[in-house]
């Protein structure tokens, strides 16, 4: 027999082991395993988790800054002469303080219309004294300091007055959105637990049964590195894909709820639009769910591999 | 203790046992020098897989020390293992091929993993597929192949990245004699390119086929050295091998 035909070139091989022929090697039926539509389960649940968190704080912040500065003024005397003289009197007197950037009385037909939903239309106001109320727009916060010394201001002029922050009243609706927040975002945290779980159990049965293939690429000198990458493509693929429907089937989610809740015409609901940085952030989603899924299936197989020689 | 630079591969005091059973492997010491050709034999379940899965690096032993290419590597860093078993080149008694490949990118692995480019393979594996004489078979599977055609498309990966180390277990195991002769007469040509060759087998007519080789004989896990050759082999003058 003739002297074989050496060749040298696997000492002066600089190339990456990629592309189609690196491909082969681990063969794939794509779409064929369950999880790239499982991360697009999971992707589609975060958008909507994202989605709903993200509205919650807009929603919260919107009402926050709103009624950050808003006191009302409540004249609480039984009688409307005396109750409409002090109301001009307390109105005078906010007028002329620095603190206070406006100030308005309601009035009496905009008060009916606020109680006409308990009281009906034929509220009389002598049997049914309504305090006289004064929306005031302070410069800054409405603090506990800056109430105190609205109530020492009026105190001599009306001596009925009630003085509240209107976010006071809001507390404990903000304590449940933040409640719902920290909600929305322990879903999202889940669910990246639960999607980096499915890729770990995929890449585990991929490792299973691509065993042999593997154990033959070790011994033939290839890299851990160059083993994990193997998966990391299929992985990619496959979240891409997966990342893809999610997001296509989690924003039509998140846009037909959008417009179930416009259509109640709420004050308070309107305020709980995305903006277009939410919308970025919404958009980021599936790209992290690659990111963590690919991520999950090297240090997967790097650990599996690693139990090799 | 010798084990210094030359030798391809040089075992002292090596001992091997999987888990917690009795070793297979007792006080073997040995070493290989470069560009000799040895049989390494013995009867079923003597430990001649187990010698060869140390010399491929598949195994660490459980004491001794194995240097190959002057490195001990028992303590080297995991990662750089890869660039050491690059060097050697395996027929396993079993082929291993990859089932899913051609019996062209099956040879081409070893290259591809070294990083050689596409355009640079093609025709070295065509040569190899040609030289083994299976260029006709080239686009076939593993599984459309005969055991002799399995066998030289292992035989052809092993040698295509041109190893300074060929190990070969029971390379003769599933062909007829005379494809036996002919691989034998391959591993002679590929020796006299400079390879080291490891023939692990029990069949003795093959030892008689290769006038130069050096037999290595392992009986219940322990290498019989009556001379002491292969502990220290007398060194030539010129290059370094073993006299023939």
């Amino acid at each position: 027999m003739s002297q074989p035909p050496l060749s040298d070139a696997a000492r002066t091989g600089h190339s990456p082991f990629a592309g189609e022929k690196a491909r082969a090697l681990i063969p794939q039926a794509r779409l064929a395993g369950p999880m790239p539509w499982v991360l697009a389960i999971m992707v589609a649940l975060t958008v909507l988790a994202a989605g709903a968190g993200l509205s919650l704080g807009n929603l919260a912040g919107d009402a926050r800054s709103e009624l950050s500065g808003g006191v009302t003024v409540q004249i609480l005397d039984a009688d409307p002469r005396s109750r409409a003289e002090q109301a001009q009197a307390a109105q005078a007197v906010l007028q002329g303080m620095d603190m206070v950037a406006q100030s308005r009385i309601v009035p009496q037909e905009e008060l009916d219309r606020l109680i006409e939903p308990w009281l009906g239309s034929a509220g009389d106001a002598e049997t049914v004294p309504v305090p006289a109320l004064i929306d005031v727009r302070l410069g800054g916060k409405a603090t506990p300091q800056a109430i105190e010394a609205l109530a020492d201001a009026l105190a001599g002029t009306a001596p009925d007055a009630r003085i509240d922050a209107q976010s006071s009243w809001l507390q404990p609706v903000f304590s449940a959105l933040r409640s719902l927040q920290y909600l929305a975002l322990a879903l999202v945290l889940l669910l990246a637990v639960t999607s980096a779980a499915a890729v770990f159990l995929a890449a585990r049965s991929a490792l299973g049964n691509n065993r042999a293939t593997i154990e033959i690429v070790h011994l033939l000198g290839g890299t851990d590195g160059q083993i994990a990458q193997l998966f990391q493509r299929a992985v990619l693929v496959d979240s891409i894909l997966g990342g893809a429907a999610g997001l296509v089937l989690g924003l039509a989610a998140v846009l037909a709820l959008g417009y179930q809740f416009a259509a109640l015409d709420s004050g308070m609901i309107a305020s709980a639009g995305l903006d277009w940085v939410d919308w970025i952030v919404i958009a980021l989603i599936p790209v992290f769910g690659v990111l963590l899924a690919v991520a999950t299936a090297r240090f997967t197989v790097l650990a599996a591999v690693r139990k090799m020689l | 203790m010798s084990g210094g630079d030359g030798e391809v591969a040089f075992f002292d005091n090596v001992g091997l046992r999987y888990g917690t059973g009795k070793e297979v492997l007792t006080d073997v010491s040995f070493s290989l020098w470069p560009g000799s050709f040895y049989f390494l034999t013995g009867a079923s379940g003597a430990g001649k897989t187990s010698l060869l899965k140390l010399l491929y690096l598949a195994q660490r032993p459980s004491r001794g020390i194995i240097r190959m290419f002057g490195s001990d590597v028992i303590t080297l860093p995991r990662s750089r293992l890869p660039g050491f078993r690059r060097r050697l080149g395996v027929v396993f008694q079993d082929f291993r091929l990859v089932d899913h490949l051609s019996a062209f990118d099956n040879v081409a692995l070893p290259l591809r993993i070294a990083g050689v480019d596409e355009s640079e393979l093609v025709q070295p594996v065509s040569d190899m597929l040609e030289w083994v004489g299976l260029a006709h078979r080239a686009e076939a599977r593993p599984e459309t192949l005969s055991g002799g055609e399995k066998q030289r498309v292992a035989i052809a990966r092993a040698v295509i990245g041109r190893p300074d180390m060929l190990l070969a277990d029971e390379p003769t195991g599933n062909v007829d004699p005379d494809m036996a002769l002919k691989l034998m007469r391959l591993f002679e040509s590929l020796n006299r390119l400079g390879t080291t060759v490891i023939v692990a087998t029990h069949d003795v007519h093959l030892l008689q086929n290769v006038r130069s080789s050096m037999i290595m004989r392992l009986d219940k896990g322990r290498l019989a050295d009556p001379t002491g050759a292969l502990r220290y082999p007398p060194r030539s003058p010129a290059g370094g091998k073993t006299p023939r």
